[in-house]
């Protein structure tokens, strides 16, 4: 099937735009997970470049094909969420949002210092094997199974667990247990995100996974909602598609998520667009 | 040699102290986890480089002076932010949330206006000599921080021990609705509090700002992981606890950069903090409340 | 066999004990109350049995098995069901949806079988709305089902705790002060409805104040005083007792009022 050269035309001048609304989308999709059970994490900048940098590293070094590549890039960021996550689980939710916080600024200054990583100049040449179908074919696919999850007896107990930990706890749901899952999950997408973005873009730079990135996630999943998972990914979009406009102005970027994150919290908890989803599938 | 890397490790230390116990603090009173702080830090900094540049004042009141206006921008940011959400049952994770937007959009306003250069406070507000002590060389500046640390911590415990605000601030952190109904003013010492924080942020601003003689507006910024390590190490609202934990880690820091590298002195001070979460996430003390409600 | 046991059963906090080394034997069926003075450790006690506080000393046995330091999700599974004080919905979900996160411990379809929608998610998930709406009919909510569980009044949303409580057929339901903001005819109405839930088999051991609702529903009563029970018996034997009279009125007027007793 040949497409018309107009849209030939778009999607190439938009590549990148393209690109990055799916890999958007899947770190909203992360933040979502752990925010519907109840827990704040900002890791998922910081298990994104866990991701792209693994993945980087077993392309070009062990050559392998990126169908083994791409799942295996989830693991480095998932043993990084156990690693946090495990002895979190027992504390206060606060613990684990600080020490999210500052994993990806201290994982930063390893990839600027370990010659692996290739320092300050980061890792180009990547070949680029991730294609667009590829991208959005995982996010529309985790976009449903999160949906379909949420009509289940899981959905009910996430829900629960957000509202009231305690009374959850009463009902018999193992309320560590689905935290402890939804933030692996979250490591999983995050991870996913960056493998597909360091073999979309060739390049990878150290500076990409900090705390600006983390902030940005957040507001994705603030701005759209989390009553459902569709609500993030709208959110995410909205943002992608916002600076376009003011792509020169990198502050202004920064200072407008922000705002929008302080007027979310304090005005408008649910997000745009974060309608209640029914909970369940009978 | 090994000496006075210690000594470097504990006047850095101090000053992590410095900028942990307003931290600190906000937690253990307010319960708050308080984004907002490392901009008062900048702040603080900024204030104190426009009083001796642009008003020609001397170190010694500069300090006090930046310190104080770094705390009344601290009550207002604060109420403006915190104050809608201490009733909500998420407060503690949304407070997180929106100090952090709000943290962002005051670096990126400070940033705008102030452009992003580094600055440096005037040459000859301080000696650059040092002294030496039993063969340490300790520079004035050195010294004027932990002279400066010393009194303020003096003066935060004398505070917090020995007058009523103190009283109406501890009873505030043990029981908030019980200290309302005795008759403490909620908002006047949250505002109170606030203000400690805040102006313990700018005075180690100042600090910091003249040790490192590098004022930036994201410099508060690169305190703040420092910060989380010493506040869980020490405890989440201990104050001796903060006091010890931010001496140790300045020791660490230096004697890491000294001995392996120093681009993993970040790397290091967050292993410290996740080896704390697996073993004594209740802090040096272990008074810290940590469980889940 | 005693389905509920508690021996030595103690909680302490810095500067005071609330739960007292507490016996208690329940056995199964029946409806049984813990009644006491305000501060009397009725709601700890509560605590410690469902599992939401752990206890400083002593063992609790629930049929059978140890609960003791068990979390408060195992023991849920293991068959105990419980209500709040000051009631604890899922003010966002609806009605219909808070009855069904009761039923969570009967749930245990795996993943894969949820995403792909197995027969064996399917019949389970279906098995539990029926169970769930069986729960609102008894406690007669049905017509509410679909509705924001926040938008019920006060004595529906304790109905609603209730269902949410009983759907899984638990073998122990704990009470805890259900009559408390209920006035005289929701009142009789929920003892009603104790009645029929216990007639189901289900073992009730209620915490109240409230000793009209108390006396007429209990076969078996205990009383708590400074964390130490005080008494065990029928609602009958209770009145009389005079460690229980002394307990609530105050040891003067207790005294009084026996002076007064022995002088007719």
């Amino acid at each position: 099937m040949t497409i018309p050269d107009w849209l030939d035309d778009f999607l190439w001048t938009y590549q990148n735009l393209i690109h990055d609304l799916g890999i958007n989308g899947l770190l909203a999709l992360a933040m979502y997970v752990v925010l519907a059970v109840g827990q704040l994490s900002l890791g998922q900048a910081a298990f994104m470049g866990l991701g792209a940098y693994s993945s980087a590293l077993l392309t070009l070094k062990l050559k392998l094909p990126f169908l083994i590549v791409l799942p295996a890039s989830c693991v480095v960021p998932i043993l990084f969420a156990l690693a946090i996550g495990v002895p979190t689980l027992r504390l206060s939710g606060v613990y684990l949002a600080i020490a999210t916080i500052g994993l990806g600024e201290v994982l930063r200054a390893v990839y600027i210092n370990v010659d692996l990583f290739g320092g300050a100049l980061g890792i180009n040449g990547i070949p680029e094997s991730a294609e667009t179908w590829m991208i959005f074919g995982l996010l529309a696919a985790a976009t449903v199974a999160l949906w379909l999850v949420g009509r289940s007896y899981i959905g009910r107990a996430m829900e629960a667990m957000r509202e009231d930990a305690t009374a959850a706890a009463a009902m018999g749901v193992n309320v560590a247990r689905y935290q402890l899952a939804a933030l692996v999950t979250s490591a999983m997408l995050a991870g996913l995100a960056g493998a597909l973005s360091a073999h979309v873009s060739s390049f990878i730079g150290p500076n990409e996974y900090g705390f600006d990135r983390a902030v940005t996630i957040l507001s994705f999943a603030l701005l759209g909602g989390i009553g459902n998972p569709f609500a993030p990914v709208a959110g995410a979009w909205f943002l992608t598609l916002l600076p376009e406009a003011m792509r020169d102005l990198p502050e202004v970027r920064l200072a407008l998520n922000g705002i929008i994150i302080v007027l979310i919290v304090l005005f408008l908890p649910r997000g745009l667009l974060g309608w209640r989803m029914k909970r369940r599938a009978a | 040699m090994l000496a006075q890397q210690l000594a470097n490790g504990v006047l850095l230390g101090a000053t992590y102290a410095l900028f942990a116990l307003g931290f600190t603090l906000m937690f253990g009173v307010l319960r708050v986890i308080n984004l907002t702080y490392g901009f008062y830090f900048s702040a603080g900094a900024f204030l104190s480089l426009a009083l001796t540049k642009g008003l020609g004042l001397g170190i010694w009141t500069a300090l006090p002076i930046a310190a104080i206006g770094a705390g009344v921008i601290a009550v207002v940011i604060d109420f403006l932010l915190l104050t809608r959400l201490r009733r909500r049952p998420t407060a503690e994770l949304d407070s997180l949330m929106a100090t952090l937007g709000g943290v962002l959009a005051l670096y990126a306003v400070m940033t705008a206006w102030l452009g992003p250069d580094i600055r440096r406070l005037p040459p000859d507000l301080i000696s650059a000599d040092a002294i030496v002590i039993a063969g340490l060389r300790i520079t004035e500046a050195q010294l004027l921080i932990l002279g400066a640390t010393i009194v303020l911590v003096a003066a935060l415990l004398a505070l917090m021990r020995g007058t009523r605000l103190g009283l109406g601030i501890r009873a505030m952190a043990e029981k908030p609705d019980a200290a309302g109904l005795m008759g403490i003013n909620i908002a006047r010492t949250t505002a109170l509090v606030s203000f400690l924080s805040g102006t313990l942020a700018g005075a180690g601003g100042v600090l910091i700002g003249l040790n490192f003689n590098a004022i930036e507006p994201y410099m508060g910024e690169q305190m703040m992981l420092r910060g989380f390590v010493v506040i869980i190490v020490g405890g989440l609202g201990d104050i001796s606890g903060a006091l010890i934990a931010g001496v140790a880690l300045g020791i660490i820091e230096v004697l890491t950069a000294g001995y392996l590298s120093s681009g993993l002195k970040e790397a290091v001070a967050f292993s410290i903090l996740v080896i704390v979460l697996w073993t004594r996430p209740q802090g040096l003390f272990g008074r810290a409340v940590v469980r889940r409600a | 066999m005693s389905l509920l046991t508690t021996r030595g059963l103690t909680r302490r906090y810095a500067g005071l004990i609330a739960v007292d080394h507490v016996d208690l034997d329940i056995p199964e069926g029946g409806i049984h109350a813990v009644i006491g003075p305000n501060g009397a450790g009725k709601t700890t006690l509560f605590n410690l049995i469902s599992g939401l506080v752990m206890p400083s000393e002593g063992s609790i046995t629930f049929a059978g098995t140890d609960v003791s330091t068990l979390p408060s999700f195992r023991r849920a599974s293991l068959g105990m069901a419980r209500t709040f004080q000051n009631i604890r919905i899922f003010g966002a979900m609806t009605v219909l949806e808070n009855v069904l996160t009761g039923m969570h411990p009967a749930l245990h379809a795996g993943l894969a079988s949820v995403i792909f929608r197995l027969p064996s998610f399917r019949i389970e998930e279906r098995q539990a709305v029926a169970r769930a709406r069986a729960a609102l009919d008894l406690v007669g909510l049905t017509s509410r089902a679909g509705e924001p569980a926040s938008a019920l009044a006060y004595g529906d949303q304790r109905r609603l705790e209730i269902a949410r409580a009983i759907g899984p057929q638990p073998r122990l339901l704990l009470l805890d002060e259900p009559a408390a903001g209920m006035n005289p005819a929701e009142t009789i109405a929920l003892a009603d409805l104790v009645r029929t839930i216990a007639k189901t088999g289900v073992t009730v051991i209620l915490v109240e104040h409230d000793m009209g609702f108390v006396m007429g529903l209990s076969d078996s009563v205990a009383v708590l005083n400074f964390g130490r029970r005080i008494f065990t018996g029928t609602p009958a034997a209770v009145r009389s007792d005079p460690a229980v009279v002394e307990a609530y009125l105050g040891a003067r007027l207790a005294a009084k009022l026996k002076a007064q007793h022995d002088a007719q």
